[in-house]
């Protein structure tokens, strides 16, 4: 594989750093008055890539016809599906951010270069066919988002979030390096094929051990139990589009790398891991359920709603087989279009003056003042909780359906068991919205584009979404056979 | 025999160093006696032929880590009276945590007879450095096999610059800076008049 072809085949992520040293440029002799130019031009950028990963996807390219770099990284179907929902989360977040942070200050300029350059990390992640790819794709995407989480340098609430999840994040990277270099160490070699095969031939107590570090330390960056703790206080602290971010794009990549990992390179080993991925499902989806219930804060709520949601999917992935991958990845697409939609809604909540409210008791009555809004946080709840006629209900299933098939009937009833206790406060925040009386507190106009976000996401989550579960299903399975062929 | 008398040197030094970090009065002093920890240690790296690691100690640690020690230390106003006074309550916390470091050492120790680790096979794609010295080997593997990862790692250390000037700098109203377009723009028939005084009426400017 020479130079040339292997330059060729990561041209998206040479457009995107090319483009983000570029804006970088701007920014430098702009200043914070170029923000919202950049922002545009970034998104741009995000579009370009995502139709550069098209291809690939539709295709369902795989092997060394894509493999760069002499097997480090991989721009296969599998990759270009995870970088398909990276690149639209981070340009929805592009999109909401400039009148956030105007309302609270200034829009910096660094800002979206930022999230372009996370988004670029999350890029590498998700192709990373190599320890030494993955891991420099995931501080790439690290070191940016512990940034975005303290943007808002004045709030107290920020600074925290950006300390916690650095300090937090430092610690799961060196669990993470530790897990890489025991596993290195034990096979020799970094390269998922590699592992792969020498895992195959058996494994010691020291490659077993390598293979629960690195899982621990994805668990981290995916917030599953037992290493959440870090989610509900960024959620909080974060500045709104900065969470909407984060409990979309990073969420995407981290869950699409751990599948690469856990499917590809620990595949021959999937005795070993399946129990711990079973444990985290099972954790994540009861700790989600539990702790959301006593929250008093939007945003903390729907951190618990996301390790819920995480925990669904690690159910798909603890089954080992290609349909439970391919659950996943449905449910991960769906997963996202949810989230963006009840961030961008929780964005909209604002007073007369145009300040944020966060307390979900301030939104008694709110189908009064705002229904469409209303409606569109409740559709988002539904579906979150997996109610039947909406979208979020379809993700629920196909991941259930895998568990069943493979034989893990206790698992799957545990799981519905424990979506019912979720759907308790899922319920809490539409019977305050509809059946309290109005706090008052609620006001504003609602602006022009957060509302068609708002509203072309709830098409897609409405009874409509179901047409797509054809495609949606035949990309998933593409993406997966790309993986396991 | 010079290598020999050569390691004996460097091995004393470090130890000697390592206590002196310790045991100084003055964190000042400590910081100074740890960077010639640091430099000894370079020296052993030399003697056993790993002459990268080396200048990556001397550069990294003593360039860079042990300076920063230095700055923090003497900016800091630590009261180091005050850590002290809690030392004799501490006292039995840090003899139990230098039992447990103890006996780690002494089960260390013991775990070599237990035979040698089984690792895995390298896959070899590290290459034959055979004649070319380590500084020559890593680069002659990281401008090539690794230049993704490298340029990558670029990015990476951009990305946490921009992180550090966006979360410490700000811009403050109440500095005076030099604009020196403006500066040399200036003329000298803008800045200087030509009066023409008549005696004994002064000056009216």
């Amino acid at each position: 594989m020479n130079l040339l072809t292997s330059l060729g085949l990561v041209l998206s992520e040479e457009m995107l750093s090319g483009i983000g040293l570029l804006l970088l440029l701007v920014s430098a002799w702009g200043g914070d008055k170029a923000a919202r130019t950049i922002s545009f031009a970034s998104i741009l950028a995000l579009a370009a890539a995502a139709v550069m990963a098209v291809p690939s996807l539709m295709l369902g390219r795989h092997g060394i016809e894509v493999s760069a770099f002499s097997g480090q990284f991989a721009q296969d179907g599998f990759a270009s599906y995870a970088k398909l929902l990276i690149y639209l989360s981070a340009a929805v977040t592009l999109v909401v951010a400039p009148k956030f942070f105007e309302k609270a200050g200034t829009y910096r300029a660094e800002f979206p270069i930022l999230v372009l350059f996370a988004a670029l990390g999350m890029g590498i992640m998700v192709s990373a066919t190599d320890m030494l790819t993955l891991y420099i794709g995931l501080e790439m995407n690290s070191l940016a988002s512990y940034v975005l989480a303290a943007m808002l340098r004045t709030d107290e609430r920020s600074a925290e979030a950006g300390l916690k999840y650095f300090v937090l994040g430092s610690l799961a990277s060196g669990i993470l390096l530790f897990g890489i270099s025991l596993t290195y160490g034990f096979t020799g070699s970094t390269q998922f094929d590699a592992i792969h095969t020498a895992l195959g031939h058996g494994m010691s107590t020291g490659a077993l051990f390598g293979i629960v570090f690195v899982l621990a330390g994805l668990a981290f960056k995916i917030s599953a139990v037992p290493f959440h703790m870090w989610t509900p206080d960024v959620y909080e602290g974060a500045p709104t589009p900065v969470t909407t971010f984060f409990a979309t794009a990073p969420k995407a990549a981290a869950l699409a790398l751990t599948i690469r990992v856990a499917l590809g390179a620990f595949g021959t080993q999937s005795d070993a891991w399946q129990q711990i991925v079973m444990f985290a499902a099972i954790a994540s989806i009861v700790v989600g359920a539990l702790g959301a219930i006593g929250q008093g804060n939007i945003k903390r709520l729907l951190a618990y709603s996301s390790i819920n949601n995480v925990g669904f999917m690690l159910l798909g992935l603890a089954t080992g087989t290609a349909q439970g991958g391919s659950a996943m990845l449905v449910y991960l697409a769906i997963y996202v279009i949810t989230s963006l939609v009840s961030f961008v809604s929780v964005l909209m909540l604002t007073d007369a003056e145009g300040n944020q409210i966060e307390q979900i008791a301030d939104l008694a009555g709110l189908s009064r003042v705002k229904p469409g809004l209303a409606a569109a946080l409740a559709m988002a709840m539904f579906s979150l909780a997996g109610i039947p006629p909406l979208f979020g209900f379809w993700g629920k299933f196909v991941v259930f359906m895998a568990v069943v098939k493979a034989g893990y009937v206790p698992l799957a009833a545990l799981g519905i068991a424990a979506s019912v206790i979720g759907a308790f406060y899922y319920l809490k925040v539409v019977k305050v919205m509809f059946f309290d009386e109005p706090s008052g507190k609620i006001g504003g106009k609602c602006d022009l584009v957060y509302t068609a976000l708002v509203a072309i996401g709830c098409v897609f989550l409405s009874p409509l979404g179901y047409l797509l579960t054809g495609p949606l299903g035949r990309l998933a399975d593409t993406a997966i056979a790309s993986l396991i062929h | 025999m010079i290598q020999l008398l050569a390691f004996y040197l460097f091995a004393t030094l470090v130890i000697v160093s390592g206590l002196a970090t310790i045991l100084a009065r003055n964190p000042v002093h400590s910081v100074l006696w740890l960077i010639l920890a640091f430099f000894n240690a370079a020296g052993l790296m030399v003697l056993v032929g790993a002459e990268f690691i080396a200048m990556l100690l001397v550069i990294v640690y003593v360039g860079a880590v042990a300076v920063l020690f230095l700055f923090v230390v003497m900016m800091l106003d630590i009261d180091f009276a005050t850590l002290r006074a809690g030392f004799v309550q501490n006292a039995p916390l840090g003899l139990l945590i230098a039992l447990a470091l103890v006996a780690e050492l002494l089960i260390g120790t013991g775990a070599v007879k237990s035979g040698a680790l089984v690792l895995g096979v390298a896959d070899g794609h590290a290459g034959n450095a055979e004649g070319l010295s380590n500084t020559a080997a890593i680069g002659a593997l990281l401008y090539t096999r690794y230049i993704f990862l490298f340029e990558a790692s670029g990015v990476i250390l951009l990305v946490s610059m921009i992180g550090a000037i966006v979360l410490t700098h700000r811009k403050r109203g109440d500095v005076r800076t030099q604009n020196i377009s403006k500066q040399v723009a200036r003329r000298p028939e803008d800045a200087t008049v030509n009066l023409k005084p008549v005696s004994g009426q002064g000056v009216e400017l």
